[in-house]
């Protein structure tokens, strides 16, 4: 804030503290005239409605200027008028860091000595796997659901079946960088019979023919072999150093009906695993990938 | 009786029955949502159904539809018996009526229809906007050209409160919902990040600052010593408190930003205007309570008069709490559970609700030419069922609060949280059922007075007939 906006801020502020001030002091102070308890202002209204004029209660104007008094201090003690810092010196960024370091030393060793076992034996110990646990129902229930079993567009993580690995060292990229799977739509340069001759060979890939469509599958190949081998291979192997899905087996993220496998194809799908790294430090992901893996581990 | 032919109370009438029947409306939705929150299927997968559509057409039915056409009602009637003279244009007063009803239809239909600026108590879309715009610069002309005309030399305090919401209403619209139409029916605000976020609570707060409370302490200020035939407690408060008021809530919008990327100094003076907010919040209730020193009995015998007190009791517990929850450390645990919910609830239910139903029992009778309301026995009534409603929505609110707060921030003993949100969800239950419970008597409150209203209109004679009938 530059100083002009400064001291515009510390300004108004105090003007309307001091107004308020004045106010209470214009108000209770004795008049000449003196109007006593019980007089009315004289002014009538409506037929009846008067008003008394009588002073302001005493709890009342004190709580009043108890809670200036309060503000005053306050305002010295702690930021709010304008560049001022206070005399405390306290920030909220200063009391963040503060509680961080101290978790940190709290809590620090207990992660730092999870972090010196590999994921393979860590796995083992009970003690981490419900620390692990208890991480995992903060950061990653949401979206793979608390039996870690996901959702449609949210992968199951206790199906040992991984869109980018399952080492861990991949589920700990994930977790730390996140990933973002992209389908493109497809749906602009096909009509809906080359959609369901697409499906209807994708469907083939995982065994799944129909007798009734061997045409369509036939026509379906030959848009496969153009548009969907590049990502997904051949055989619908797919591609897990690069997150793009296996075809030839019985996973579906998006759905596997030949509905939603069409809906696929047409409107493309868009996923994104936020990177994490950023609020948890490499401890915590470390203990987390471990849990991830004892899913389909053990 | 004379006199009575002097004002325009069709407008008047026009909207004290939208309130009856827009509070209802307002209600309905809101307990249709905490049956949602109770039993998720209640969505029945329609897109429009679901709570996240429903909510802000809640909000805006209560507090623009039930709340906006209580303040038109009330500050129309008001102003012309406090200034003595007519509203200045029967055909402004006509459209600020027919306008102010076309937004809230609009409301109702594209809230559902996923139709959102996202800007929470703000959610219309820039055509409505512009609407709301003109329909507001005509009631302002309206109400500040009678204030000029008036035949009484001293601007009775109730039109103080109905002016400075008035005003303030109409800067805050304005300023808030400033954007950039891309379609129709879309538009981006015109702040971004942590600017529209201050800008929007700054807006948030003063709609409940002076459309929830500066308006309705105009409604007090009228209706309570009517009722109760007695001068207002102190003059010399009113002036404390209604230019304390109107200047210290202006900074209170911070508070909704605690430990934030606003700034800290933002931050802080959020927090201390706040907390001086609580005296001159109270100064409103001192005057009104302290209007019936020396007339208490008259609570015994008179339903109305007990609305409008147990409302003033409300608004004093609702305005300590909110100084209190706006307190950095209280905060911390307080903000995003429903605490929040309960408080806002406490001042809506109880001061608002309230306020509005006691003045709507006094003015349908009068409007209308009875006696009297059809039955003293079912405001009794009404009164207690709601009552006992705001205690079991506030007090579970409470409780899931607190809860909510302690729950996110217990932490095991290698600094994992100990609860992840979704158990904090299933701890829910018992709490938004009875948060359910306490919506649903408030809302059979409702119904009592739409009877009660409906039958003191259409079944008792006429008492005068200067006002022949209901137009």
């Amino acid at each position: 804030m530059s100083s002009g906006w400064s001291l515009f801020v510390i300004i108004i502020t105090i003007a309307n503290i001091v107004a308020c001030l004045w106010l209470i002091m214009w108000t209770t102070k004795k008049r000449k005239d003196g109007s006593q308890m019980g007089e009315t202002t004289g002014h009538i209204w409506d037929d009846n409605l008067q008003e008394y004029n009588n002073p302001l209660p005493r709890w009342w104007l004190w709580l009043f200027i108890i809670t200036i008094i309060f503000s005053l201090v306050y305002l010295y003690y702690y930021p709010g008028l304008g560049n001022y810092s206070g005399s405390g010196e306290w920030s909220q960024a200063d009391q963040y860091e503060q509680e961080m370091q101290q978790a940190r030393e709290k809590y620090g060793p207990i992660f730092a000595a999870y972090a010196q076992k590999p994921v393979p034996d860590l796995i083992k110990d009970k003690k981490a796997m419900a620390s692990g646990h208890r991480l995992y129902l903060n950061h990653c229930a949401t979206c793979h659901g608390s039996d870690a079993g996901g959702s449609p567009g949210f992968p199951n993580l206790t199906d040992n079946d991984w869109l980018y690995g399952g080492s861990p060292e991949m589920i700990k990229t994930s977790i730390s960088q996140g990933r973002q799977g992209m389908m493109p739509p497809m749906g602009a340069g096909l009509n809906d019979e080359q959609l369901d001759d697409m499906t209807a060979y994708v469907l083939s890939l995982s065994g799944r023919a129909d007798a009734a469509s061997i045409g369509r599958i036939e026509e379906g190949k030959k848009q496969y072999r153009i548009l969907c081998v590049g990502c997904h291979g051949i055989q619908g192997e797919g591609n897990s150093a690069a997150g793009f899905p296996r075809l030839s087996d019985d996973v579906w993220l998006y759905g596997g009906s030949p509905g939603a496998i069409k809906e696929s194809i047409k409107q493309g799908r868009s996923g994104n695993m936020p990177a994490h790294a950023e609020f948890l430090d490499q401890e915590k992901i470390h203990l987390l990938a471990a849990y991830i893996y004892s899913l389909s581990n053990e | 009786m004379q006199a009575q032919s002097l004002y325009n109370d069709k407008v008047v009438k026009q909207f004290a029955i939208m309130t009856v029947v827009w509070g209802f409306v307002g209600i309905l939705v809101g307990v249709i949502i905490a049956a949602q929150l109770v039993w998720p299927q209640l969505n029945f997968d329609l897109p429009w159904f679901t709570f996240s559509r429903l909510r802000p057409l809640h909000t805006n039915a209560v507090i623009f539809a039930f709340g906006g056409s209580a303040l038109f009602a009330t500050s129309y009637y008001v102003v012309q018996r406090t200034c003595q003279v007519r509203l200045i244009s029967d055909s402004l007063a006509a459209f600020t009526f027919w306008g102010w009803n076309l937004v809230i239809v609009l409301a109702a239909i594209t809230l559902p229809l996923g139709i959102t600026t996202s800007k929470e108590y703000a959610e219309l879309e820039w055509p409505i906007d512009i609407l709301i715009t003109l329909v507001w610069v005509s009631y302002a002309a309206v109400f500040f050209g009678t204030i000029v005309r008036r035949k009484v030399k001293h601007i009775y305090v109730a039109n103080w409160f109905f002016g400075a919401f008035i005003l303030t209403v109409a800067v805050l619209h304005v300023v808030n919902s400033a954007a950039l139409p891309v379609s129709a029916l879309k538009s981006y605000s015109v702040y971004a990040g942590t600017i529209d976020a201050m800008v929007q609570w700054w807006y948030g707060h003063n709609a409940v600052g002076f459309f929830l409370t500066a308006g309705f302490l105009g409604m007090m200020y009228y209706f309570i010593p009517k009722q109760v035939n007695r001068p207002i407690y102190s003059y010399r408060l009113s002036v404390v408190h209604f230019w304390a008021l109107i200047s210290l809530y202006m900074w209170a919008g911070p508070h909704h930003l605690q430990y934030t990327a606003l700034p800290d100094w933002g931050q802080s003076l959020g927090m201390v205007f706040s907390i001086m907010l609580l005296a001159p919040s109270w100064g409103g209730m001192i005057n009104g309570i302290m209007t019936l020193s020396g007339a208490w009995h008259k609570l015994r015998s008179d339903p109305v008069l007990k609305f409008m007190i147990v409302s003033l009791s409300f608004y004093g517990m609702s305005t300590f709490e909110g100084p209190m929850m706006s307190i950095k450390t209280v905060n911390a645990l307080s903000h995003f559970t429903d605490w929040t919910i309960g408080h806002v609830h406490s001042g809506a239910l109880g001061w608002v609700g309230f306020i509005t139903m006691g003045c709507i029992y006094f003015l349908i009778p009068k409007l209308f030419g009875r006696e009297r309301m059809y039955s003293d026995k079912l405001i009794d009534l009404h009164l207690w069922i709601a009552t006992v409603g705001i205690v079991l929505y506030i007090v579970s609110m409470w409780i899931a609060g607190v809860m909510q707060g302690l729950m996110w921030r217990e932490v095991n003993p290698d600094g994992t949280l100990a609860y992840s949100f979704v158990q904090s969800m299933e701890a829910m239950y018992p709490y938004y059922t009875v948060r359910f419970i306490g919506g649903v008597l408030y809302l059979i409150g409702m119904l009592i007075m739409m009877y009660n209203v409906y039958k003191t209109i259409s079944g008792a004679k006429p008492a005068s007939a200067i006002q022949p009938q209901a137009a």
